[in-house]
């Protein structure tokens, strides 16, 4: 797979290095190994050589010559990395924002998408952030990845050296639907990255279903909540409005009905009412990400999927 | 354990005393090593069926045979039972246990009674860990290493796989305190320590390892405990706590436990080389020094897992290089071994085969070790398949081979009998086909960015994964045969005493099956461990029967 960024160059080198030194290695000790078992085989060499029992020389030979070998390997090792924690001042700052299972990308004027849109031949730097537990950043094109720890300033640079799209994947297992979180780099040239970033988020590549999808979407409720009825790790949007639910109260059940205050509560206080059936603990308050507008989106957005439609 | 052989002359360690009881109170270390055997061998039976049903529901993109959750416990519950009840314990608690008092001429190790208790909690550790099968939410869904904060989130049972852990960790811990003193205790008159046999030496630097760092794994188990019960603050940021501190201390004790893993396999191999090639082991000095050096070094390179974890540049520079020199000692080793094999007279019998696989696959697990201790490269590959590649090389190519390859070694030893030479070579086969067809093609699905504990995938990662799905059913065949040969053995022809023709105390001076303290009297010893020279001489003065 060819590389597409500014690193690939380095890494690949790095790569033929120590991969081709290794098969180099990997034959030598195979074909002698082989060599010997048949020519010492006990049917035409039956008497063993007792005399031999090791030889300075020879250890000193190989000790030698694979430290100085494996310290090459190190330097290109090194010197294909070192890049990759010196970004550029100039950098195109980009937040990614990771949770249980989806990025979202925040740009410098406050527009959000969910694939990573950049520009061709342009430093982008990449401020890592966790909203729940450990994710990876990881574009495989681009021959880097690093870790989105929760609570802990990361980052991550590059700059896409080839237009297209690419794999964007979620490389630190994180529970259910890891395998899902997925996105892509659309990398494209300056000026229509530079159109991009005033349209309105949603009119572009995102949906224009309503500002409530929009909400969920880019807050990655949508990898656990469906839109269809779905049951996947939490209950799903549609025909909940106005339904009687079965809740977990501080380990009572008691029962609740779907509206506008138990949306609320359960964006902010995911856990203090828990359908019966869901595991506790997954979702995280979503108190500084959610404000009282977007709720009412979202309050909106899910009456609008119907009253016990099902 | 109900076949007991007939030996006639005298009373060998099965014989001594009969009944299902005089097993469970035994403190004979050959009983605990079979103890062992058995219950190891039956975690590993189920760990091995976990890894089918992962291989069959990766066989193609989408949904195959299980949903997501069940896919994401399967995993971890493949690892827990792989690491911690197969591969650590394996070579060590059944082979040395059952070999080191022998090997050093001692009629037991220094405290037999201690021994039966690792056993007792290594038996409690292992149903610990199964019982997160039947209760609650289900067994972990975290993967073997436990990361937090997703282990303090989820909802399944960590707590008790981790506790799970922490019991078996003292059973490592015990295990190597016992070596530790049976080797500067018991050795026999004349066995100095540069006259100890290799596999002993493998053993005593792993127990080094087992005593010194098996505690940080057990603080940082039962500090996931303490904060998923009470609440503590101590890896989750949500809660204050510092979720890269948890990774350092897991690795820490994880990262010397490779060792643990692979020197003692490494002992299995230099004790099974020369006595197939009729010829000293080549630089046996070195080879004892490079185990020494191993368990050192093994204990600065753990950051070498975090190179993605946002470490600073200057530490992930230093556990880079400390990664390239821990290398050094394990490719001297590998070049010892294939110099002890020139000018031998080399006997190829199914002991050899693995011993020669094993130092295939190990050079092969070894030098994309090399791949993932660059940093420009890891980089790339960290955390994809190429890692699960990487440490399948090492730990079943490696370790898992010389495992096998050391229980057809000792098996005429242990039982008396002797399987089918032949079927154990076909087995041999297929096992090798099988693990390479398995684990070679992940090497590519990570060069080609395929992320590991993935439940679905692209499918541009299609292909690798189906040749390594039937490779799986290549590897199980290769294995029910292995086993069926084995247990068919119990009823094969009477082994005599030293079938291979070994120079070492275990197999000059004892019977097959020895008897109970081992030894008629203890054992002088004048030569060095491979000394072959006119051994067909020596063996008829020394051997028994």
């Amino acid at each position: 797979m060819s590389g597409a960024s500014n690193f690939a160059e380095g890494v690949d080198l790095a790569f033929y290095i120590i991969i081709g030194i290794s098969t180099f290695f990997l034959v030598a000790i195979t074909a002698t190994m082989v060599y010997f078992v048949i020519r010492y085989r006990k049917s035409k060499h039956p008497h063993a050589d007792t005399s031999i029992t090791g030889s300075i020389k020879l250890e000193l030979i190989w000790t030698i010559i694979p430290t100085i070998l494996v310290l090459v390997m190190f330097y290109y090792g090194w010197a294909g990395f070192a890049p990759m924690r010196a970004a550029p001042a100039d950098a195109i700052p980009v937040k990614a924002i990771a949770r249980m299972w989806s990025w979202t990308f925040e740009y410098e004027n406050g527009k959000k998408s969910d694939k990573l849109i950049v520009p061709k031949d342009k430093p982008v730097r990449l401020e890592l952030i966790s909203v729940d537990v450990i994710h990876s950043l990881y574009v495989p094109a681009f021959r880097i990845k690093e870790d989105v720890i929760p609570g802990r300033d990361n980052y991550m640079w590059f700059t896409a050296t080839e237009y297209g799209s690419f794999d964007l994947f979620c490389a630190e297992y994180c529970g259910l639907r890891h395998s899902y979180m997925l996105t892509t780099v659309e990398v494209v040239d300056e000026p229509q990255w530079q159109e991009w970033m005033k349209t309105p988020a949603g009119d572009s590549e995102l949906d224009k279903v309503s500002e409530g999808f929009n909400v969920v979407k880019m807050n990655g409720c949508v990898a656990c909540h469906s839109s269809d009825g779905t049951k996947l790790v939490a209950s799903s949007f549609k025909g909940i409005w106005g339904e009687q639910h079965k809740v977990m109260v501080n380990g009572t059940e008691q029962t609740v009905t779907v509206d506008a205050d138990y949306i609320r509560e359960s964006v902010y206080e995911p856990n203090a009412k828990l359908v019966v059936g869901f595991n506790a603990g997954l979702m995280p308050s979503y108190k500084d990400q959610i404000n009282d507008q977007e709720i009412e989106h979202i309050i909106e957005y899910i009456k609008s999927l119907g009253a016990n439609a099902e | 354990m109900t076949a007991i052989p007939q030996s006639g002359t005298y009373i060998n360690f099965f014989e001594v005393k009969r009944g299902f009881m005089s097993w469970l109170v035994t403190a004979d270390h050959k009983r605990i090593a079979l103890l062992y055997f058995y219950a190891i061998m039956g975690f590993f039976i189920v760990a091995f069926g976990l890894g089918l049903v992962m291989r069959l529901e990766l066989i193609a993109p989408g949904a195959t045979i299980l949903d997501p959750q069940t896919y994401n416990e399967v995993f971890t519950l493949h690892g827990v039972i792989m690491i911690f009840l197969f591969i650590i314990p394996g070579i060590p608690a059944i082979f040395g246990n059952f070999a080191l008092p022998m090997l050093i001429g001692a009629p037991d190790v220094a405290f037999p009674k201690l021994n039966l208790i690792s056993w007792y909690l290594y038996v409690l550790g292992g149903l610990l860990a199964l019982s997160t099968l039947l209760f609650g939410d289900g067994p972990a869904d975290t993967g073997w290493t436990f990361y937090a904060p997703y282990s303090v989130k989820t909802g399944t049972n960590v707590t008790v796989a981790v506790l799970a852990a922490f019991v078996l960790g003292f059973s490592s811990i015990l295990t190597g305190l016992n070596f530790i003193v049976t080797m500067h205790q018991m050795r026999a008159p004349g066995m100095t320590w540069f006259k100890m046999p290799l596999f002993p030496w493998a053993l005593y630097a792993t127990a080094w390892i087992q005593v010194l760092a098996t505690p940080i794994i057990g603080i940082t188990l039962l500090m996931i405990v303490a904060e998923r019960t009470l609440g503590l603050g101590l890896f989750d940021p949500a809660l204050g706590g510092d979720p890269v501190l948890y990774q350092h201390l897991f690795w820490i004790y994880s990262h010397p436990a490779v060792y643990i893993m692979a020197l003692p396999a490494m002992g299995i191999v230099s004790e099974t080389i020369p006595v197939f090639v009729k010829k000293s082991i080549f630089g046996y000095k070195v080879i004892v020094y490079s185990s020494l050096a191993i368990a050192f070094i093994g204990y600065f390179v753990w950051g070498h897992h975090m190179f993605t974890s946002g470490m600073s540049g200057p530490a992930r520079v230093i556990f880079s290089v400390l990664t390239f020199l821990v290398a050094i000692p394990s490719a001297i080793k590998v070049f010892n071994w294939v110099a002890t094999l020139y000018k031998g007279a080399i006997d190829i019998k199914v002991p050899l085969l693995y011993a020669l696989a094993f130092i295939f696959q190990f050079a092969i697990g070894g030098l994309t070790g090399l791949v993932v201790g660059a940093l420009a490269t890891d980089i790339h590959v960290h955390d994809t398949y190429f890692v699960v590649g990487h440490f399948h090389y090492v730990m079943f190519g490696g370790t898992g081979f010389a495992f096998f390859g050391a229980l057809h070694f000792y098996y005429p030893k242990i039982w008396g009998r002797m399987y089918n030479l032949k079927w154990a070579n076909i087995a041999f086969v297929i096992f090798f086909i099988g693990f390479n067809l398995v684990y070679f093609p992940m090497l590519v699905l990570g060069m080609m960015g395929m992320p590991r504990r993935y439940y679905d995938y692209l499918p541009e990662f299609t292909l690798p994964n189906l040749i390594s799905t039937i490779g799986s059913w290549v590897l199980a065949i290769g294995l029910v045969i292995m086993l069926v040969n084995l247990i068919n053995g119990r009823k094969g022809p009477k082994a005599s005493t030293n079938p291979w023709q070994s120079v070492t105390l275990d197999w000059t001076h004892t019977q097959s099956p020895p008897t109970l303290y081992n030894f008629d009297e203890t054992p002088q010893v004048e030569r060095g461990p491979y000394d072959y020279r006119n051994y067909e001489q020596y063996l008829k003065e020394h051997n028994k029967n």
